[in-house]
């Protein structure tokens, strides 16, 4: 079988009987099962999705498959599928099952997409490498020596090996683009509030989106306007109705795009990584789009804003992980106090544990308004000067990350160092707004370079079918 | 006991914080039902369990109970409602935080008028009231090493009532209860029992010199289940304050426990950490925003409350202060006599039924008014018949009464009719009262059929004076002296 990368071609092919969903979980079960070493998936339901496919089969024959019939999908472990494995990557989660779907899980099961499996991540969505599993580092399927990026590393490689069509991951602060990046593959997160977080393991809740990745648009429309959408169980989901992204792919003929200087003058971009971008905005210009740059003194304060907010919510959020009801218990512990020492300084690893120590200073008595406060106020100007950027451009375009992949274990000394992975990604996370990573092209080394496309709320339609475009003109 | 002449040194400042679990269907952030007495962990979804991956989803109703013990108490409505974390570790929260209100409580100010015992009405000035959300509970069962939790109560609304330091007796402070109690129920949103938790109370207590504007060092005390414990436990912590005051202590802020058995307290074994709660702003929960028209909606669906109707009876069906307390002491006694006095124009009459008859009635049969056999419209006509003379006092209150009370749905001058209470001539009701003369005099009885005669004057002078002089004296002669006859 030839490698799929659309739905769209998928769904003819299984109409007009050329292929069937049983032999595509078979070929998608037999790229696992070849690239095991590079450890993407935690856990892989060979029989359940087997048994999926053929009622899918059935369903395709009879004319009652539902949109995403034919679409084989990977989920990352901090996504709650009922009676199946839910850790996050996490020894503190140690056998832990969800007791229900979430709500983009539901959505895929209703709409006859096929799970294949629950993919690697780093602990928490805590990382930018992957490196921080509980369950080893997942390997660039380019470069096996060589990180995926983080923290859906997992869910990239699963796109990215050809081990299924499209991966649900989630983005924090750039945790499906940054990755999607290094592997060279597409990876878009909404608006925030444009998927439920019902289901949805929570990091930094005010950050926390559902992400999507895959090698061709028309396959992440087709999935984003089935899972999205309101949502009883969330009560800040937008209620904005969810267009027909795959319907509406067609770009308009001019666009206004702007370009941040101060993205191409940061301290730490690599040259190569520079040069793609400046090729990509020349492109645009030759084919009549306007582009400009535009100044973003705010850039200093990114990371600072972006690691205050996400490490004060997380240290709250990951304040149930106590080993009172479920998940890892000590067993070295003689009473309250010390089972929930031993519990979570046994079950969490190091990165959580910096974050969650950091997230409790930022929110103490003595510190909460000099850390927590002031980043809170410094978010609304970053959304506010992003958006007045946005409401005189449809788009901004920069580097997803300053760096292509790098080396295994190369930035585990110095944290500060990983955290300015996520330098071009948190703008958007702090901002809440809709941005996709397109491959951009490679260094010289082969290694995949990406491009953020960011628009205004909502408007993840103008991106994809921008995107669309963008990626047939490279 | 400390000497009433130091005891008269001090003045004792108390605030206190009352929770009320309200009386929703379902809990405050999800479906699971709100019950009391149900098996340990039965009503416990993934959301109450704080599952990863789970949000909360708030109970409007909970918004609305909230604001009408806000209009209740004339407090000021918030219109944007943000929900705070409140972190700290403990089993029986699963969250690890506490979803409550911190920086933008739902009511601010507003009062309670209290009525202590001996002493002036007053009114205790309420700092805030907000909503958040209870903690399941941890079991110890004896000769086990490991404790068990139940979070059935886990996610079940409270509203908090915090007072100003305000309150200055133990008095007080029983009122205060008392009269939030009544309020709860008056606006059926909390049961209002202390025994079983639903009402509960955290007194601050400190003592100060008179005259003194330096407040003393605070102790909380927890763990009083009754509104009598409340007050003894107040008293109690003042005069131990004192004491250690006078003996040259100091007094240093703690949370002690009350014991009921003893009625003292006792320090908690807590050790003597600041606690630093992190509060928040909950990114799960959207604010919440009060509309003008919601408010208004909640507005129009108060009931009387209490305190209206007190004056009301007071001012406009001028009852004794002690009646209207009684007649509003508890709701359904209060819809009981509204209803009676909208079918009779004789209040005090109406006011003596229900507080006499009827509420003896209830006592001695364990009865609820509301189940009451002998309905408003059924007392009104009785008062009505006793009125027009038409029946006794006495008979229609030993006779008719208790007749209509085991009810066969009679009218009330059916029922007298075939008891034949009915008094059918001027002459039954004047022998009456020859009767209870008579009896009041068996000795001026005995003389008279002796042969003294001349007392049948005396006789008749008893009997004009019970009559208030309306009877008519021929017939009373005529009477009379068939009687001694």
């Amino acid at each position: 079988m030839e490698p799929y990368t659309s739905l769209n071609l998928i769904r003819e092919d299984l109409k007009s009987g050329k292929i069937t969903c049983c032999e595509l979980v078979e070929y998608y079960l037999k790229n696992i099962e070849d690239h095991k070493y590079l450890n993407a998936f935690l856990e892989v339901y060979t029989e359940e999705a087997q048994e999926t496919a053929k009622k899918v089969d059935v369903k395709i024959k009879e004319g009652t498959a539902g949109p995403l019939a034919g679409l084989v999908v990977s989920i990352k472990d901090v996504l709650c599928h009922l009676d199946h494995g839910l850790q996050a990557s996490s020894k503190i989660l140690e056998g832990f099952q969800s007791q229900f779907n979430g709500t983009a899980v539901q959505r895929l099961i209703d709409a006859d997409a096929i799970i294949i499996g629950r993919t690697n991540c780093d602990e928490f969505a805590m990382g930018s490498s992957n490196e921080n599993s509980a369950f080893g580092p997942v390997l660039n399927a380019i470069d096996n020596e060589r990180v995926p990026g983080g923290s859906s590393g997992g869910a990239a490689v699963s796109v990215q090996a050809d081990m299924c069509l499209v991966a649900l991951g989630s983005d924090t602060g750039g945790s499906v683009r940054q990755p999607a990046a290094f592997c060279g593959v597409i990876g878009l997160k909404p608006t925030y509030s444009r998927i439920s977080r019902h289901g949805l393991m929570a990091y930094a809740s005010s950050f926390d989106c559902i992400g999507l990745l895959a090698k061709n648009v028309d396959s992440i429309a087709a999935t984003l306007e089935v899972i999205a959408g309101k949502d009883d169980y969330d009560s800040t989901v937008s209620q904005k109705p969810v267009p027909h992204y795959s319907q509406n792919l067609t770009p308009d003929s001019e666009y206004k795009i702007a370009y941040i200087r101060e993205t191409m003058e940061a301290e730490g971009i690599n040259e190569e990584v520079k040069a793609k971008t400046v090729e990509a905005i020349e492109k645009l210009k030759s084919n009549g789009h306007q582009v400009d740059a535009v100044d973003f003194p705010l850039l200093d304060y990114l990371l600072a804003t972006y690691y205050i907010l996400t490490t004060a919510e997380a240290s709250s959020n990951l304040s149930r992980y106590d080993g009172v009801k479920y998940g890892f218990r000590s067993p070295h512990t003689h009473d309250l106090e010390s089972m929930y020492k031993k519990s979570r300084s046994e079950g969490f690893g190091h990165e959580v544990k910096t974050r969650i120590m950091l997230g409790t200073f930022v929110l103490s008595a003595s510190y909460y308004d000099a850390y927590y406060t002031k980043a809170q106020k410094v978010r609304r100007m970053i959304r506010d000067e992003t958006k007045k950027i946005l409401s005189k451009y449809d788009f901004i375009v920069l580097p997803t990350s300053p760096t292509t992949a790098f080396k295994l274990g190369e930035h585990s000394e110095d944290p500060l160092e990983m955290y300015l992975a996520d330098l071009f990604t948190v703008q958007s996370s702090v901002s809440g707004l809709p941005t996709i990573s397109i491959p951009n092209g490679k260094d010289n080394g082969g290694l995949p370079i990406g491009l953020q496309i960011v628009s205004d709320d909502f408007q993840e339609e103008k991106i994809l079918a921008f995107s669309n475009y963008l990626i047939n003109l490279n | 006991m400390i000497d009433t002449s130091v005891r008269e040194k001090y003045t004792a400042v108390i605030g206190l914080e009352v929770h009320a679990q309200l009386l929703t269907k379902t809990k405050i952030y999800n479906t699971d039902a709100n019950a009391y007495g149900h098996s340990p962990n039965t009503n416990v979804s993934v959301i109450t369990l704080g599952h990863p991956g789970t949000l909360p989803k708030l109970n409007k109703k909970v918004v609305e109970y909230a604001i009408k013990m806000g209009l209740a108490c004339g407090c000021d409505i918030s219109r944007e409602q943000i929900f705070d974390r409140k972190n700290y570790f403990y089993p029986d929260l699963p969250k690890g935080y506490q979803l409550t209100q911190d920086r933008t409580p739902i009511c601010m100010n507003g009062h309670v008028t209290v009525f202590p015992k001996n002493g002036e009405p007053r009114d205790i000035t309420l700092n805030r009231i907000h909503i958040e959300e209870d903690a399941g509970k941890s079991i110890h069962l004896a000769g086990e090493t490991d404790s068990l939790v139940d979070f059935n109560r886990a996610g079940v609304p409270l509203i908090e009532i915090v007072t100003e330091p305000a309150i200055r007796s133990s008095e007080e402070a029983n009122s205060f209860l008392t009269e939030v109690r009544k309020l709860v129920r008056y606006l059926d949103i909390c049961d209002g029992n202390m025994e079983e938790g639903s009402l509960r109370c955290d007194a601050n207590i400190s003592v100060m010199l008179k005259g003194s504007t330096t407040l003393g060092k605070k102790v909380e005390v927890k763990n009083m289940n009754s509104i009598r414990n409340v007050q003894r436990a107040i008293d109690h912590e003042i005069e131990r304050q004192i004491a250690e005051i006078e003996k040259g202590n100091t007094i240093f802020s703690e949370t002690r426990t009350f014991d009921a058995a003893t009625g003292t307290t006792a320090g908690m074994r807590t050790k003597e950490e600041l606690n630093d709660y992190r509060y928040f702003p909950d990114p799960d929960l959207s604010p919440l925003i009060v509309s003008e028209e919601w408010l208004k909606e909640i507005e129009a669906t108060m009931p009387s409350l209490p305190n209206d109707l007190l004056a009301k009876y007071v001012k406009e069906f001028n009852l004794p202060e002690y009646d209207a307390q009684v007649l509003t002491d508890t709701k359904e006694i209060a819809a009981y006599f509204e209803a009676l006095c909208g079918k009779t124009s004789n209040y005090k009459a109406a006011s003596n039924w229900v507080m006499g008859p009827v509420k003896s009635y209830l006592n001695d049969s364990n009865e609820n008014i509301e189940d009451l056999s002998v309905t408003p419209e059924n007392l009104a006509e009785i008062i009505q018949l006793v009125d027009e003379s038409k029946v006794s006092f006495s008979a229609a209150s030993q006779r008719l009464f208790p007749a209509m009370l085991k009810g066969d749905g009679q009218s009330a001058l059916a029922t007298a009719e075939s008891l034949g209470l009915i008094q059918d001539s001027d002459s039954d009701s004047i022998g009456e009262l020859i009767d209870e003369v008579l009896a009041a005099f068996p000795d001026k009885v005995a003389a008279y059929r002796k042969g003294q005669k001349g007392l049948i004057g005396m006789f008749m002078g008893e009997v004009m004076k019970k009559s208030n002089g309306s009877a008519d004296p021929k017939i009373t002669n005529e009477l009379l002296r068939n009687k001694l006859a």
